[in-house]
């Protein structure tokens, strides 16, 4: 049945298990299938089994249980040279005794390519990364941006339909990065590759991916594009772990279709989207992103429900004012406001009512 | 323009365009950059003074002194001055022994040094040359008292005086007040510290005089040997010894040589023109007939040409001998084929050396790569394995082999057990090439894992990863990847072990027998059996020779920025 529900799939992992000792399992029952040409980020903190995953997929690492396919086949057991898989390694693993164009030259050399047709890709995979004047530099003789584009040359130069990534970003300084991110999407997207990327920078995960996977403990959390990971998550973790949010906790106090109330802990009562929640009574944490929160509550409509609250802090950050603020007894939550000529600036001390639309706080699982 | 100007304006203290660049203060900035660094200089200095004075004084300087032992031949011309004088215009080629002069020369040098007891090192040098003439030395020693002893006899008996010390004495010293001829003596000095490597500086109560050492030359030469000898030496008096015989037969030649009394009127020349007199009518002295009589072999063309050949101070004959060559009449010449031994010797050295570098890699390569891909605990635990031999002493390692591999050993013993081997044929595993290369693979092996090692945990299991995502096999990437960049640990390695083995000493010693002993045995044979050190040095500089070639090569050929040690 899975098998025909996911034909069109071109990775994927089937009720996939990993164990290092024998004791714990570090990837617990993964389900993942992607369709081809998709950019597909794992994100997670350390330890929460992406990279596992991503050696699983690479054949470097052998899953003690369940099935990974690739383009239909079970590849449990093919070596990882009879793949056909890209990858490109966190410090990018290029051969430092050969020159750029050796390090390119070496997947064709491997697979018996002649030697005309063998230089004429180490070119274009070179111009693809605009390094065509490189190709005599050894690797200790480039920057660190330079490397990373050699080490994407070299897992893209024979043709693969599948490439890995291993957070070939990390050592790179921010301005580089942010540029890179670009440049790796963009070129994903022309050459129409299907591509696996790692990364524990949330940014990242969001600007690059068509879908992002989040881990945590062993498991998916939550598997959505991003503006549905940030605006949607599933649950506690995932509104925690991607961007800024609000949480309190409370008590299911009615359900009704879209919209439910919860009394929070300090006895007062606010309106918020069940997400995953079954029942009245139940415990919640309530979560809010500081940009849905509104401090102007005669925007919201009649019956909407509203917290008083005392400004305990206000920083000016430029395009937007953070303001830290005293609420049901917690000095935590955070409000983003735009820096728009109209934008009232809080002082500290001062009280506030504060507010917002149902459908932006979303009552999820007690953590 | 504005610009500009605010630039001159600005009163910078450390930069202008023309001088020197200043300090603070003024001075320059160099010389105050100087002075603060000289107090880290001398700390510095201070810290590694101790070890630098300790190899210096322990190390480089014997070491140097040993080099200097290779080429240094100043005993020939030390022990018989004269001799190499005369030999000079001597033609070896000629056939013949040499003339009258170079024996009487040699009466003179070899009586001096037999006294001071130094014929026998002389004659053991020369002997290394030419085998026989250390008997020929010692022997004439002891009897060349005797040449000449008809006319010192006559002399006496024409007046009793020639026996008497103070007469000696008071003939050569010329009186108190005659003029001296403190050069001479200073000559003599000189010589005979050349001779005994004693100091032969001090006042030793006696000095020649200058009217009777013109008269006799000769004589007075040999009265101031004697003199500075019996002082210096003998710890005796001047005036109460006896002169030798050699300072008598000094007198007669001098008298036969027609030296002119007419003039003298000094103390004794009454007794020396008696003594004229009475020479006259005698025949010369026949010096190279005593010396024939003594022994034969002086009369050999052989021995003399040797004394020739190592004549001068410096020589290259050590390093000819080194190499198996000798000096022959037209120059360096090979060895006869049965004195040949050095060349194989050296060849042996080199051959195994590679062999045992060989079988190091071999065997290190596997272990290192293990012990660099598992886990830390069980990499310190093998780790712990590889060094235990280094807390066994080198003699039980190398014994504990003998024990393996000897006839009546452990391995024999075993494959006789299992009937892989006839009790009658046991193997001969020990006292050969076999069991120095064994042995010496065994004890040098960690040498090899250690660099190896440390240069091989540096390698990021990534590269091998990347090779094989990028479609290589497990052998390729392994050779293609991986093995490239060990090869700085198996450089490292084997310049290590290579240069370990050429001059390993002990185990060749115990195990090799006599096929399987290399250079460094022959050395230390020369060094403390044959006392040959000339030889030894030479051996041991071509021996550094090599290695330093060896490692100039490897430079050139690997570039040793590519050996590291971790």
């Amino acid at each position: 049945m899975a098998d025909s529900a996911n034909r069109d799939a071109f990775v994927e992992f089937e009720r996939v298990q990993k164990s290092y000792d024998g004791e714990t399992l570090v990837v617990k029952d993964l389900n993942l299938s992607m369709p081809k040409g998709e950019f597909l980020t794992m994100l997670g903190p350390s330890g929460s089994g992406k990279t596992t995953c991503l050696m699983m997929l690479a054949g470097f690492e052998t899953a003690t249980h369940g099935k990974i396919m690739l383009d239909g086949v079970s590849i449990n057991n093919i070596p990882p040279h009879k793949r056909g898989i890209g990858m490109v390694f966190q410090n990018y693993a290029l051969f430092p005794h050969m020159t750029v164009a050796e390090n390119l030259s070496f997947p064709l050399e491997v697979r018996k390519i002649g030697k005309s047709d063998r230089e004429a890709k180490v070119k274009r995979a070179l111009d693809m990364v605009q390094m065509g004047d490189f190709g005599g530099r050894r690797p200790a003789q480039l920057s660190g941006g330079q490397q990373q584009r050699i080490a994407l040359a070299r897992a893209l130069v024979f043709e693969p339909e599948l490439v890995l990534m291993d957070e070939p970003l990390g050592a790179l300084d921010k301005q580089l990065r942010e540029h890179m991110q670009f440049e790796i999407t963009n070129l994903a997207h022309e050459l129409g590759i299907t591509t696996v990327y790692v990364t524990h920078d949330q940014t990242e995960a969001l600007t690059m991916s068509d879908r992002v996977a989040v881990f945590d403990d062993g498991r998916i959390q939550q598997l959505a594009p991003p503006d549905e990971l940030y605006e949607s998550p599933d649950n506690s973790f995932v509104a925690q772990f991607i961007g800024e949010n609000n949480t309190l906790e409370g008590t299911i106090k009615e359900i009704k279709g879209e919209t439910c109330i919860v009394e929070l802990d300090d006895g007062e009562i606010i309106d918020a989207k069940p997400v995953n929640i079954s029942k009245v009574g139940e415990r919640t944490t309530i979560s809010i992103r500081p940009e849905r929160v509104e401090v102007n509550t005669a925007k919201l409509g009649e019956d909407a429900h509203t917290l008083k609250a005392e400004v305990a802090e206000f920083i000016y950050m430029g395009d937007v004012f953070r303001t830290r603020l005293k609420v049901a007894g917690k000095d935590d939550f955070i409000i983003k406001t735009r820096n728009s000529a109209d934008q009232e600036r809080l002082k500290p001390g001062q009280q506030v009512e504060i507010g917002w639309l149902p459908q932006d706080c979303r009552a999820l699982d007690a953590v | 323009m504005p610009q500009k100007e605010f630039i001159n304006g600005d009163k910078m203290s450390d930069t202008t365009d023309t001088g020197p660049v200043l300090a603070a203060d003024g001075r320059p900035l160099k010389r105050s950059l100087n002075r603060a660094l000289r107090r880290q200089k001398l700390r510095a200095l201070g810290l590694i003074a101790p070890l630098l004075i300790f190899v210096l004084v322990t190390f480089i300087a014997p070491i140097a002194d040993m080099l200097f032992r290779s080429v240094e031949n100043q005993i020939v011309s030390n022990t018989l001055p004269g001799t190499v004088q005369q030999l000079e215009t001597w033609d070896a080629t000629s056939g013949e022994a040499p003339g009258e002069a170079v024996y009487e020369a040699l009466y003179y040098d070899l009586f001096l040094a037999s006294e001071a007891k130094e014929h026998t090192r002389l004659g053991t040098r020369l002997n290394y040359e030419e085998t026989g003439i250390s008997s020929l030395f010692r022997s004439s020693g002891r009897k060349v008292d005797d040449v000449g002893e008809d006319y010192i006899d006559a002399l006496e008996d024409l007046n009793e005086a020639w026996e008497d010390e103070a007469f000696w004495y008071s003939l050569m010293s010329g009186g108190e007040d005659a003029a001296k001829n403190s050069g001479l003596l200073d000559e003599e000095r000189e010589r005979l510290s050349g001779l005994t490597g004693d100091d032969y500086s001090a006042d030793i109560g006696f000095v020649p005089g200058q009217d009777i050492s013109q008269l006799l030359p000769n004589t007075a030469r040999a009265y101031s040997s004697f003199a500075l000898f019996t002082v210096i030496e003998d710890e005796d008096v001047v005036a109460e010894e006896e002169p030798w015989e050699a300072v008598k037969i000094a007198l007669v030649q001098d008298i036969k040589r027609g030296a002119d009394m007419s003039g003298y009127e000094g103390f004794g020349a009454e007794e020396l023109r008696a003594a004229q007199d009475m020479l006259q009518g005698q025949p010369d002295i026949a010096f190279k007939e005593a010396f024939l009589d003594i022994d034969e072999d002086w009369g050999a063309t052989d021995n003399w040409r040797t004394m020739q050949v190592y004549s001068p101070p410096f020589t290259a004959g050590y390093f000819l001998n080194a190499i198996d060559m000798q000096n022959g009449l037209d120059g360096p010449e090979a060895r006869p084929e049965n004195q040949q031994i050095y060349i194989m010797l050296f060849k042996r050295t080199l051959f195994m050396s590679l062999v045992i570098m060989g079988s190091c890699i071999l065997l290190a390569y596997p272990v290192s790569y293990l012990l660099s891909n598992l886990p830390m605990r069980s990499a310190n635990l093998l780790m712990i394995l590889v060094l235990l031999p280094f807390w066994t002493s080198l003699l039980v390692r190398t014994s504990a082999w003998k024990v393996m591999l000897q006839q009546q050993g452990v391995i024999n013993d075993t494959l006789v057990w299992l009937g892989l081997v006839d009790d009658a044929s046991r193997l001969v595993m020990i006292n050969n090439q076999f069991g120095t290369i064994v042995a010496m693979t065994h004890i040098l092996l960690p040498f090899m894992i250690l660099p190896m090692y440390s240069v091989m945990s540096t390698i990021p299991p990534s590269y091998v990863r990347a090779a094989r995502s990028l479609g290589a096999t497990n052998w390729t990437s392994f050779w293609r990847v991986y093995f490239p960049q060990s090869v700085p640990g198996i450089g490292a390695g084997s310049i290590l072990v290579f240069i370990l083995a050429i001059g390993y000493y002990i185990t060749p010693e115990i195990v090799g027998g006599t096929t399987g002993t290399f250079i460094s045995n022959r050395i230390a044979y020369h060094i403390s059996s044959s006392l040959n050190w000339g030889l030894a040095a030479a051996l041991g500089s071509i021996l550094l020779a090599a290695v330093l070639i060896l490692y100039w090569a490897y430079d050139k050929i690997v570039g040793i920025d590519n050996v590291k040690l971790g």
